[in-house]
């Protein structure tokens, strides 16, 4: 099909955003100082901009509901699109670094919506850096699920702090998540999915899922086939590394 | 990149500059100034300076001591900064009874309540913990100790530390405006894993936290003073928070020249008498605010404005005892190379606080005269290093320090129009044009 305006950034026969005007570096250094704006508390998170049909004004007494499931590092925006028709009821958010991957799932979200009335609406993104400010925007135990699919892998040791998995920053995620929340990672990195099951293992705040409740998990299926990562990989036949576990509540 | 390391150039050069630090014995034994990388100790009961016994080699600190705490049993003490070095020293002998070597700058340090363990947090916003074995021997030759990685604030510096006073939970508060209450593990000490809260609310970098006790709260309260020119009341279990008290605005009220879009960051809080009260500093304050804690009430009210006679005495350091008769404050800096001193201290000391008097009114405080101090000129010789100062060069220190802080703990804004030029002569795209 042919585009008549080269330099419309959505596509006119979809109506979605296109990727090409939204390309952005792969990587982005989770060091440095943010110069984006932070929610103070997670209070402040202004659900009437995310979430505007659901929530059209931003009473912050008076939320309903709150967010559930967190996508860190949500990329072009893959997962939450299959998990927001999967979980309809469920609020979500993806959390990504990049100012313009971020940009363009907010386009892909907004497209989404107005093509399908109805629909979409308890998805959204925020650009932020979650190693850094993931209490500013969920309260102790808000949480059910966690998403981290095809994270960044920092071959180097000196830069092994720079993942988004490690056993002080778990501190946090199982902070965030509920008991009996359930933290999901993937990745075509052997290595690293050797360093984030070890992680998890060795944390005394999360267990690994059995077979069987991997076989029934719904998100599961996702991990590897819903994102943009994810079909890369398998266009390859590249081999994948998951490891679940659950929130479980401290030894007394 | 181009043009940033002239900026961090500055930068580095300020961030050299330390303030003085004033910590006082929980019975008010003895008090201790650090200025640079110089340790100074008084004791109060003999009436006579200390001279530190330290068998890792003559130099004492090599370089700045950025934080100096006693255990609130009395036995330790601990003294840590930019040479990478805790020292954790008895008060008794006061030898160094431990080196513990830090990977990085360390920033903050706290001694747990029943003096087993103690923490400390570097520049990169990792908190380490060091077993002491049990206890203390105040003539046990020097032992080196290895420090285990407790927990960690990502990437931020941490700005204080302290132990709630039961010792069930460590706080600690970073650059990045948070607050994270942490369950302290019982033993053994390996990694402290289980976050209790999260105190956020202030809405610039929090510089100083502190407990209150009050009988049927073990854990004790926490007060947080903070770069956002507030000093905020919490409840730990929650993480929430129960007061605020604007003290910026009392700063403006008193300075008579306009200080357009500065904010007066509190640098440093003491609680007073088992905090009914508690005692602020503030940048370009020259004295203390002094604010009434109601803890049934959950407020925050500022009772009294303390300042100094000398316009130029503007605390850097406050410190107070449990049995609370005077609240010592120390002014000063090191590194200040270009005015001629390499370090400048300058100790007060504000009395009249009666712990068991409950018709205390804050009438009765005052600023001691010199003479009248505890231990008196002896005392200033020790902890200033002299007992005469040209009292002008004190204006530059405090200058020097708020810049110094501004410096560490803010971060840097760069205009569109900066930020862009970054962007274009980043080195990737330059490949890519070449």
């Amino acid at each position: 099909m042919l585009d008549h305006d080269a330099n419309s950034t959505i596509s006119k026969s979809t109506g979605l955003p296109r990727k090409r005007f939204y390309r952005a570096r792969a990587h982005s250094n989770p060091l440095s100082d943010s110069h984006f704006p932070i929610p103070i508390c997670p209070s402040e998170v202004d659900y009437s901009l995310h979430y505007p049909q659901l929530f059209p004004s931003n009473d912050q007494l008076h939320r309903s509901k709150k967010i559930e499931f967190a996508d860190i590092g949500c990329g072009f925006g893959g997962l939450l699109i299959s998990l927001s028709t999967l979980f309809p009821e469920t609020l979500m958010i993806g959390m990504e670094l990049r100012d313009k991957v971020t940009e363009y799932v907010k386009e892909r979200i907004l497209a989404l919506r107005v093509a399908n009335p109805g629909q979409y609406q308890n998805v959204s993104v925020v650009r932020t850096n979650s190693m850094k400010y993931i209490p500013n925007y969920f309260e102790k135990a808000q949480l059910s699920k966690m998403f981290f699919l095809f994270p960044d892998p920092h071959f180097k040791e000196k830069n092994h702090r720079r993942r988004v998995i490690s056993p002080h920053l778990l501190d946090e995620y199982a902070y965030t998540l509920r008991v009996g929340g359930i933290i999901y990672t993937i990745t075509d990195v052997e290595e690293l999915g050797e360093w984030m099951k070890s992680c998890l293992e060795n944390h005394p705040l999360f267990e690994a899922l059995t077979a069987e409740e991997l076989e029934v998990d719904p998100a599961v299926k996702l991990l590897s086939s819903a994102t943009e990562e994810g079909q890369k990989v398998a266009r390859n036949e590249g081999q994948t590394f998951q490891a679940v576990y659950r929130r479980i509540s401290a030894a007394p | 990149m181009e043009e940033t390391p002239v900026e961090e150039g500055d930068t580095n050069k300020d961030v050299e500059i330390a303030p003085a630090l004033i910590a006082v014995h929980p019975a008010e034994k003895s008090v201790a100034v650090a200025v640079g990388s110089d340790l100074r100790v008084f004791d109060l009961v003999g009436n006579c300076p200390v001279s530190l016994i330290d068998e890792s080699g003559g130099s004492y600190h090599k370089d700045s001591i950025r934080t100096i705490c006693y255990g609130s049993n009395g036995q330790l003490f601990v003294s840590a900064g930019d040479d990478k070095t805790v020292k954790i020293w008895s008060t008794e002998s006061w030898r160094c009874i431990y080196n513990v070597g830090s990977e990085k700058r360390v920033s903050a340090a706290a001694i747990s309540p029943n003096g087993m363990h103690v923490c400390f947090a570097d520049k990169f916003g990792v908190i380490w913990v060091v077993d002491l074995d049990g206890g203390v021997d105040g003539n046990q030759p020097l032992v080196n100790k290895k420090a285990v990685s407790l927990l960690s604030h990502y990437c931020s510096i941490i700005t204080s530390l302290e132990f709630s006073l039961d010792g069930r939970f460590l706080v600690s508060a970073d650059r990045d405006f948070k607050i994270r209450v942490t369950t302290f593990p019982t033993k053994p000490v390996n990694e402290a894993h289980e976050i209790q809260s999260f105190c956020l609310g202030h809405t610039d970098f929090v510089s100083c936290i502190a407990f209150i006790s009050k009988l049927e709260c073990p854990h004790g309260f926490l007060i947080s003073g903070s770069g956002d020119s507030t000093v905020r009341l919490w409840d730990i279990l929650s993480g929430s928070l129960l007061a605020t008290c604007e003290v910026g605005d009392k700063v403006e009220l008193l300075e008579s020249k306009e200080r357009e879009g500065c904010h007066s960051a509190v640098t440093s809080i003491c609680t007073i008498t088992d905090g009914a009260l508690v005692a602020v500093a503030i940048q370009s304050l020259h004295g203390i605010i002094l604010l009434n804690c109601d803890l049934s009430n959950h407020t925050l009210s500022v009772v009294k404005v303390v300042s100094t006679s000398e316009e130029t005495f503007i605390p850097t350091s406050l410190s107070s005892s449990f049995s609370t008769r005077y609240l010592w404050m120390v002014t000063g800096v090191s590194g200040l190379h270009n005015l001629g001193h390499a370090s400048l201290a300058r100790v007060k000391v504000i009395s009249g606080f009666n712990k068991d008097n409950p018709n205390f009114t804050e009438n009765e405080l005052s600023i001691l005269e010199d003479d009248a101090i505890p231990g008196g000129e002896k005392l200033l010789e020790k902890l200033q290093g002299g007992v005469t100062f040209d009292e002008k060069v004190f204006l530059a220190a405090a200058e020097a320090v708020k810049t110094a802080m501004s410096n560490l703990l803010t971060k840097k804004q760069y205009s569109t129009e900066k930020r862009d030029f970054r962007k274009r002569t980043r080195n990737d795209r330059k490949l890519k044009q070449g």
